[in-house]
């Protein structure tokens, strides 16, 4: 691989580039699925590839290939550098980039049990146990089951002198259960929706996850819906569990310090945002309790979010976001720090694959636990009237992060401290610095769980990218609840 | 003037190194049925924003994935884009070793045998052609459009270049070759901004400095928007607004989806669910669609109405869908049309080349014959909130305008809707022209401007 990246960063500087970087990533992708007792799909997929990126006279070029010959990577780099030359034409501010040391590292992001080593009629038997269970349940009108394994190996090269190879397992599983009762259909996913829970880790995740010991649990949640109450429209006070308040984050928290949106670069697709550069230490997002960082450093957990270094080549870093509730902090790269007097980059530039450049991306965004002992039964006990809410279902932001809206699966109706009734079709809905200062309770540390959520979507063309978000059950006052199913 | 690029990747699949390929995949592959799909794809793409070009790429990329099946039924598949004979051997030995950890599946269908596919003609040079500098070009003519107005643009400006094969064991060969081109404009004011999209295989058919100027005005017009209260309001939908609604109904229309009865057409197949004035078919002939007309498995993708008069008349099927359906609700009458996804897979099928009928009238005339109510220039994350009832969330962007006397009268700040979309096209009283139409939710299609009373917006956002 590093053959293919110095053929590639040779060519680059030869031409002319005042500064470039090269990815040569190789990855290998495997995925399962079962559905109503059959296997849905099995797929083993690999890709190699290099991605040249280069500047010339403070203009950006970028081009990718796959043909790995040293003539095709040669012909490449001169491609980025060609593009490069279109882009000065409409350039008003060159780039300059912060600086950077020079690093040599090569790091193995934590796996215990290669994936790949698991034979793949193992995560079948997996599967359709758990499919059995889901479908043991009368009621169950269709179940479905996934596993997702990734192997990404990245070798980093850079005209400043970074050599950076790290290796990355990424590991995911969960389940649906589906109720279809004449009139609507109604559905209970676990341990997340969307493909379940991932993280930066080999098959000890799913060890973990204790999938089939909850399908049961899980199914019969899926059928009382479909007989349960309507979740009502007013205002009042939610409980969000973990992995919904992880999104509530990745939406309302993590798009909108990414600097590019708010510095109009994404403003055609993914949009801009509502942290304009005089809110940075000025705008009170959230109340006291609103702890948020964007923590790469694997001491923050195994999140799809953890790395060592960014695909600039800038170590992972921790950065508070929001302290004690006041706004502190975006996240950026090298040019966007440059951009705003920053003297460094705080290493959130990401790339989906050796065929994308590298983008703002989240790392891990999380809400730090509450200081003081307290579980969701706690919580639910100190709450005299509101809906505890679980597992998302939808979710829309504007573009600029105003207002949102959230679905969950379940709802659970709190009187008096107490769970009373199930709830269907919860949602809630508000904008995002009412919403985070209106929040009184989180719970504390052995409560927080650090979710993965590996389909965030930015850029043109447009590049998927798995994100982390550390979460612990938090209550909310004077929320909108129910404005979905409005009529 | 276009500036040749000597640089540029060349397309790297034609049928003759497609067969070479295959016969390779052949040599390597046991007593095993053996299917083949090669993909190759040149894309580049020049990104503005702050009316400066602040990102440029290029991509080649071509993928080898190889279906194996045994006689048993049992099936997997394996990719790579090593494409050398070592690389070629690895990828058949992993479906090979695949396969035999299925479980035997006596549903499953034979590999399907020669077809006849009429082409469509898809390729043009001339934006295959397209060069980094070419692509500035456009730029600065996009980029010159705002600074006429004092305004920010942000955008892209794209082609493409694909072909796809497919082959395998029992004789089927399908072949397919593609361009396209793309813009995409955003033009910012202080307060307000404007949008304009447009994709064709062929770039003579886009016009991105019109578009601009559009996106222009209408960010001039939504200037200093004003709040209304959220309500039930007449609503005209401009064709990108309703596309990336309609983009959420289709996969419902899979013979599959309503097997596994997670379609909202679940025991509604055949009877009258919307409007008189709604009729909807897949065409991937029609001289405005993209893409090949053939599916997954290579099978021709037929002419299907979906919707007829408001009367749910068609499903689309996969071949082992259609036999499944025959089997278990023969009242369908299905049959193979052509809109399997590559096998295996859970999902089936869908249709993907939407074509809906539009009526006689233009965006101006429908403006002008509205009393009181919300022009809505393009839609922003949209999600399903309800999958039965159908009722979908989203923002309005880029040019929301109140309507009063048949006039544009302002800037309104953007809405949340959460809105049924059966309830919806039950609603519709004004349909436009239809036309080829772009957005971000969803693929292109050719879809009308339409009317719609009584569109629920929930709430208010803070621009």
């Amino acid at each position: 691989m590093r053959q293919l990246g110095g053929w590639a960063l040779d060519s680059a500087v030869g031409g002319g580039a005042s500064y470039a970087d090269v990815r040569v990533l190789g990855e290998r992708h495997r995925s399962l699925s079962t559905k109503n007792g059959k296997v849905g799909h099995v797929g083993d997929e690999e890709s190699l590839g290099v991605g040249i990126r280069v500047l010339l006279d403070g203009a950006w070029g970028f081009a990718a290939t796959d043909r790995l010959d040293r003539a095709a990577i040669e012909q490449t780099a001169a491609h980025a550098l060609a593009i490069a030359r279109a882009s000065r034409h409409v350039c008003r501010t060159p780039v300059v980039l912060a600086p950077e040391a020079a690093h040599q590292a090569v790091w193995h992001g934590p796996c215990e049990v290669d994936p790949f080593t698991i034979p793949v009629d193992e995560n079948i038997s997996l599967l359709l146990e758990v499919d059995a269970a889901l479908r043991g349940v009368a009621g169950v009108t269709l179940a479905e089951a996934d596993l997702d394994f990734r192997r990404q190996h990245q070798v980093f090269l850079s005209s400043q002198g970074s050599d950076i190879e790290q290796v990355r397992h990424l590991s995911g599983g969960g389940y649906a259960a589906l109720c279809f009762a004449g009139n609507e259909i109604q559905k209970r996913s676990y341990p997340n929706s969307f493909g379940g829970q991932f993280q930066l880790a080999g098959y000890e995740l799913i060890d973990r996850l204790q999938l089939l010991e909850n399908a049961g649990r899980v199914a019969e949640e899926a059928v009382a819906l479909s007989r349960a109450a309507q979740c009502p429209r007013q205002v009042g006070t939610i409980i969000l569990d973990s992995s919904q308040l992880g999104l509530q984050i990745h939406e309302s928290i993590g798009h909108p310090i990414e600097l590019d949106r708010v510095l109009g670069m994404e403003a055609n697709f993914a949009g801009t945002s509502f942290l304009t550069l005089d809110k940075l230490r000025h705008l009170r997002y959230g109340s006291e309790l609103v702890n948020v960082v964007a923590d790469a450093r694997l001491q923050h957990g195994p999140g799809l979010g953890t790395l060592a270094f960014d695909d600039e080549g800038v170590p992972a870093q921790c950065t508070d976001i929001i302290r004690a509730g006041e706004f502190v902090g975006y996240i950026h790269s090298r040019e966007t720090a440059a951009m705003v007097g920053d003297m460094r980059s705080n290493g959130c530039m990401r790339a989906e694959s050796w065929n994308r450049i590298p983008l703002i991306r989240m790392t891990n965004i999380s809400i730090l636990p509450g200081p003081q002992s307290l579980s969701p039964e706690d919580l639910i006990a100190d709450t005299d009237d509101g809906i505890y809410m679980e597992t998302n279902r939808s979710w829309s932001i504007d573009d600029k992060r105003f207002n949102f809206q959230f679905g969950c699966e379940l709802g659970w109706e709190i009187k008096h401290g107490k769970r009373t009734r199930m709830l269907k079709n919860p949602s809630y809905s508000g904008i995002t610095t009412e919403f985070w200062n209106s929040m009184d309770a989180i719970c504390s540390r052995p409560h927080w769980t650090l979710w993965g959520t590996p389909n965030c979507g930015k850029g043109q063309p447009q590049q998927t990218m798995g994100t982390g978000h550390g979460a612990a059950p938090a209550r909310f006052r004077n929320v909108r609840i129910g404005t979905a199913y409005q009529s | 003037m276009p500036h040749p690029d000597p640089t540029a990747p060349a397309l790297s699949l034609d049928e003759t190194r497609a067969r070479a390929i295959f016969a390779m995949v052949c040599d390597a592959n046991g007593d095993h049925a053996v299917e083949v799909t090669l993909a190759a794809t040149v894309s580049e793409l020049t990104r503005f924003a702050n009316n400066t070009i602040h990102q440029n790429v290029a991509e080649e990329h071509v993928s080898l994935s190889v279906r194996t099946q045994t006689a048993d039924g049992r099936t997997a598949r394996a990719t790579t884009n090593r494409l050398d004979p070592e690389g070629v051997r690895a990828v058949v030995a992993r479906a090979g070793e695949l396969t035999r950890l299925q479980h035997p599946d006596p549903e499953a269908l034979p590999m399907a045998g020669p077809q006849t596919i009429v082409p469509v003609t898809r390729f043009f040079p001339a934006t295959a052609a397209l060069s980094p500098a070419d692509r500035a070009a456009v730029v600065g003519d996009i980029v010159s459009e705002a600074d006429r107005h004092g305004f920010t643009t942000a955008g892209v400006v794209a082609n493409q270049q694909g072909a796809l094969a497919i082959l395998n064991s029992n004789g089927l060969e399908a072949f397919h070759r593609e361009t396209s081109a793309e813009y995409s404009i955003t033009m910012l004011a202080i307060d307000s901004s404007g949008w304009a999209k447009g994709n064709a295989p062929d770039l003579s058919r886009l016009a991105p400095v019109a578009a601009a100027r559009r996106a222009a005005e209408k960010a001039r017009l939504s200037a200093a928007p004003v709040e209304i209260p959220p309500g039930r309001y007449t609503v005209i939908l401009e064709p990108a607004a309703v596309l990336d609604l309609m983009g959420f109904l289709f996969y419902d229309f899979g013979g599959l989806s309503v097997l596994d009865q997670r379609s909202f057409l679940t025991g509604r197949t055949g009877t009258k669910l919307f409007g008189d004035n709604i009729t909807i078919r897949d065409d991937v002939a029609h001289p405005l669609q993209s893409g090949a007309p053939f599916d997954g498995e290579g099978i021709p993708r037929q002419a299907t109405t979906l919707v007829e008069a408001g009367t749910v008349r068609h499903l689309v099927y996969a071949r082992q869908t259609a036999v499944r359906m025959q089997r278990e609700q023969p009242a369908m009458q299905a049959a193979p049309t052509g809109h399997g996804f590559p096998l295996p897979n859970e999902y089936g099928e869908a249709p993907a080349n939407i074509v809906m009928q539009g009526g006689t009238n233009s965006l101006d005339a429908m403006i002008a014959d509205t009393e009181r109510g919300i022009l809505v220039t393009r839609l922003w994350y949209i999600r399903e909130v309800d999958p039965f009832k159908k009722i979908l969330t989203g923002m309005t962007r880029d040019g929301t305008f109140l309507i009063e006397d048949g006039k544009l009268q302002r800037g309104v700040r953007n809405f949340r809707f959460n809105q049924s979309m059966v309830e919806m096209l039950n609603q519709v009283d004004q349909l436009g022209v239809s036309e080829r139409s772009s957005g971000e939710e969803s693929f292109d299609m050719v879809v009308p401007p339409m009317r719609v009373h009584g569109f629920q917006f929930t709430e208010v956002t803070r621009f």
